[in-house]
């Protein structure tokens, strides 16, 4: 297995103030990571840097080998937890957009997941509900061939029904060998699909571990770990 | 369905648990071929390294077993199956033994209430 992602010595503050203080970290490829920590501990600007959309103040960052770029941007596929898509267009002219976009962009799969969703290509963003909306995007994320997948918060906005689907699509449809990085609060509802789990606080890194350590070692469950480690 | 997995042990041995008790059941028949491990982590919503390590772990007991380029079968030695409901049941049995005593039942008046509602069921 070889690393994917490598942080070193990685430092970012917004005029002045420190959001990221010395991440260094190293995620190999084939592993389901979950990035945790409370609000405002520095999970989105983690995942930013990594997809090359703030630089850091200090530090290096590479993908594959590659620092951020044109070249690490073809093999990670991002969710971000906003979205960018023109609110005023059909699903499948997204997803046309897309292809011209990735070359990565499998156009099959993603009419597959829409169709097991039930969702109509042929539907407007903006007629849709918010957890229908997160779908598509999930499911445009998921369609690329990726080597890095990282997903900003994929479960805030649905129902806890909806999460078991979502966690279906993103457990059937990563290409093998992959690695993907999720980031959440939502500690309970994705656990059992984690391997690895990275735990941030205030801007640094307080535990790096495999899921199975914490709990044949700690005897129990990340969440209740998570809920140790950040209690107010 | 996702599997109904609990907080506080290792995923892992939980998965061996739940396919063990479907051998036993016969869900999983003799010499029956077992989904791919992405699909029975699918399945199962746990990630597909955890359930590859269940894998290879209950391969070492020898109740599942792999063929080379063919994926992984359960086994068609009957008694060793047989073998792991005994185990099974008496782990069971010891849970619940341990259970009454937490409540201040001791062995021999849980002997008797058994014997009792069994009786009544009849």
């Amino acid at each position: 297995m070889s690393t994917l992602l490598e942080c070193k010595g990685l430092f970012k503050s917004y005029s002045g103030r420190p959001a990221l203080k010395n991440v260094n970290l190293a995620i190999e490829s084939g592993h389901i990571v979950g990035l945790l920590g409370p609000n405002g501990s520095g999970k989105t600007t983690l995942i930013k840097l990594i997809n090359g959309l703030l630089t850091p103040t200090q530090g290096e960052l590479y993908i594959n080998q590659n620092p951020v770029g044109v070249e690490s941007k073809k093999i990670v596929s991002y969710l971000p937890d906003h979205t960018y898509l023109d609110m005023n267009l059909k699903v499948r002219d997204i997803i046309s957009y897309f292809m011209d976009f990735y070359e990565d962009f499998d156009e099959k799969k993603a009419y597959d997941m829409l169709s097991k969703l039930r969702i109509n290509p042929g539907d407007k963003l903006n007629t849709m509900s918010k957890g229908t909306k997160e779908k598509v995007q999930l499911i445009l994320v998921m369609s690329r061939r990726a080597k890095l997948y990282v997903l900003d918060e994929p479960i805030a906005g649905v129902d806890p029904a909806a999460r078991d689907y979502i966690l279906d699509i993103i457990l059937s449809n990563y290409e093998e060998d992959a690695t993907i990085l999720i980031s959440t609060h939502l500690i309970a509802d994705i656990e059992n699909i984690l391997d690895q789990v990275i735990f941030l606080k205030h801007g640094e890194i307080s535990l790096i571990s495999s899921v199975d350590d914490i709990r044949s070692g700690q005897g129990k469950s990340v969440d209740a770990l998570f809920r140790e480690v950040f209690r107010c | 369905m996702p599997w109904n997995l609990t907080s506080d042990r290792p995923i892992f041995s939980q998965i061996m648990d739940i396919i063990f008790q479907n051998i036993i059941s016969g869900k999983y028949a003799p010499g029956e071929k077992l989904p791919s491990v992405r699909d029975l982590a699918a399945q199962a919503a746990v990630n597909p390294n955890t359930m590859q390590k269940a894998l290879s772990e209950l391969e070492k007991t020898g109740v599942v077993f792999a063929k080379r380029t063919s994926g992984r079968y359960i086994t068609e030695d009957t008694a060793m199956i047989q073998e792991l409901k005994s185990h099974m049941a008496l782990e069971k049995i010891q849970e619940f033994l341990k259970s009454m005593e937490n409540l201040g039942i001791s062995n021999e008046e849980t002997a008797v209430l058994l014997t009792e509602i069994l009786e009544g069921e009849k």
